[in-house]
């Protein structure tokens, strides 16, 4: 952050048009960089919480799933929210043949 | 993708406008002067304008279409500069020729260029077909050229990964028409917002200069006469760095002195 995006915000101005343009190209670039359509993106979103929300109780409202690049490499990036830690789930023990 | 010494460099930029053909004119007219033999091939069949640019548009009377259908002589069809004679253009042909040229008929005209030159500029037409497709096609390495502007960086993005996927090496970005006064107040993207978007080393910086205008009018390029203008320096710094030469980069955000640019640049301290 600079000294002029920290002003901006303590007086509640729109910060300089810059930045918006940086952020607003990184977003983008990330969806054209994958080629992930923003159906798969939904789907595989809500797979993921699916799978996570069966070991932990998460916060579904304030949970987020993005793609985030940097650097030419795009990377799945989540954050969970977790709630609490399901105390009935039993690890499952692969079956002994 | 040759064998030979020559260097095959493409010019790019995806979206048109960006100043893709002004740089090419340039450069070559600034490699040729620091002793270069150097070639510009106008691949932008459609919109053909590096003759005009290099003011050679009345002495063209071949081009890549003639040569390509055996009906003349490379020799024949190169059309050298009068000023700079270690420059030398090879028009682009009819906008019919899109319809049947191929990578490979690129890579033959590369080809028979080749030997008599050090330096190969292909100036790529906007976009991401076949026209850009069959450019680089013919191009070892490749010359970047975009705007600090959302839409142009972006298209960039989309030709920098289709350049990757060729085996296009090294890729080299140069940062044109670039606003001082916009940078410093954080009102245009900074040169590191787009060499980090678009991890590219950076080749060249070119400020905004209205001499850029007034020499595309007369059909002389600024690195023709000794121009001190903030382009022509720009682009001789960028044919210099092409040949290794360590020349710093200007940083826009300290053109400018007295005390409202020492406020602007106080105001791009990072804090964090």
């Amino acid at each position: 952050m600079t000294l002029r995006e920290m002003i901006d915000r303590l007086l509640g101005r729109q910060q300089a048009s810059a930045t918006t343009a940086k952020h607003r190209l990184q977003l983008v670039l990330a969806h054209d960089r994958s080629d992930l359509n923003p159906d798969l993106m939904e789907q595989m979103r809500r797979e993921i919480l699916e799978v996570v929300n069966r070991y932990v109780e998460l916060d579904l409202e304030g949970g987020d799933v993005s793609l985030e690049t940097e650097e030419r490499a795009t990377a799945l990036v989540a954050n969970l929210p977790i709630r609490r830690v399901r105390d009935d789930v039993l690890p499952q023990v692969p079956a002994v043949q | 993708m040759t064998g030979s010494s020559t260097r095959t460099i493409l010019i790019c930029s995806g979206k048109g406008g960006v100043g893709k053909t002004t740089l090419t004119a340039n450069l070559g007219i600034a490699l040729a002067s620091q002793g270069v033999r150097t070639a510009v091939l106008d691949a932008d069949f459609g919109l053909r304008n590096l003759d005009l640019l290099l003011g050679l548009e009345n002495r063209i009377v071949y081009t890549a279409q003639e040569v390509l259908a055996g009906n003349c002589r490379l020799e024949q069809a190169m059309v050298k500069h009068k000023l700079q004679p270690n420059l030398a253009l090879l028009p682009a042909g009819n906008p019919r020729m899109l319809e049947w040229l191929k990578p490979e008929d690129m890579q033959e005209i590369v080809g028979l260029i080749q030997p008599h030159f050090d330096v190969v500029l292909i100036d790529a037409p906007a976009g991401i077909e076949d026209g850009f497709k069959n450019a680089a096609a013919a191009a070892d390495e490749a010359i970047v050229v975009t705007t600090p502007e959302v839409s142009a960086v972006r298209d960039a993005d989309r030709v920098i990964g289709l350049l990757n996927t060729r085996e296009v090496e090294p890729i080299q970005l140069v940062l044109n028409r670039v606003r001082p006064k916009m940078m410093q107040s954080q009102e245009m993207l900074g040169v590191t917002d787009v060499t980090d978007i678009l991890a590219l080393p950076l080749l060249g910086l070119v400020f905004e200069d209205e001499q850029v205008i007034v020499s595309t009018n007369r059909g002389e390029p600024l690195t023709l006469n000794g121009s001190s203008s903030p382009a022509a320096i720009a682009y001789r710094n960028v044919a210099k760095r092409l040949q290794g030469e360590e020349v710093p980069l200007p940083d826009p955000t300290k053109q400018r002195r007295g005390l409202r640019a020492k406020v602007r640049q106080l105001m791009q301290t990072k804090l964090f």
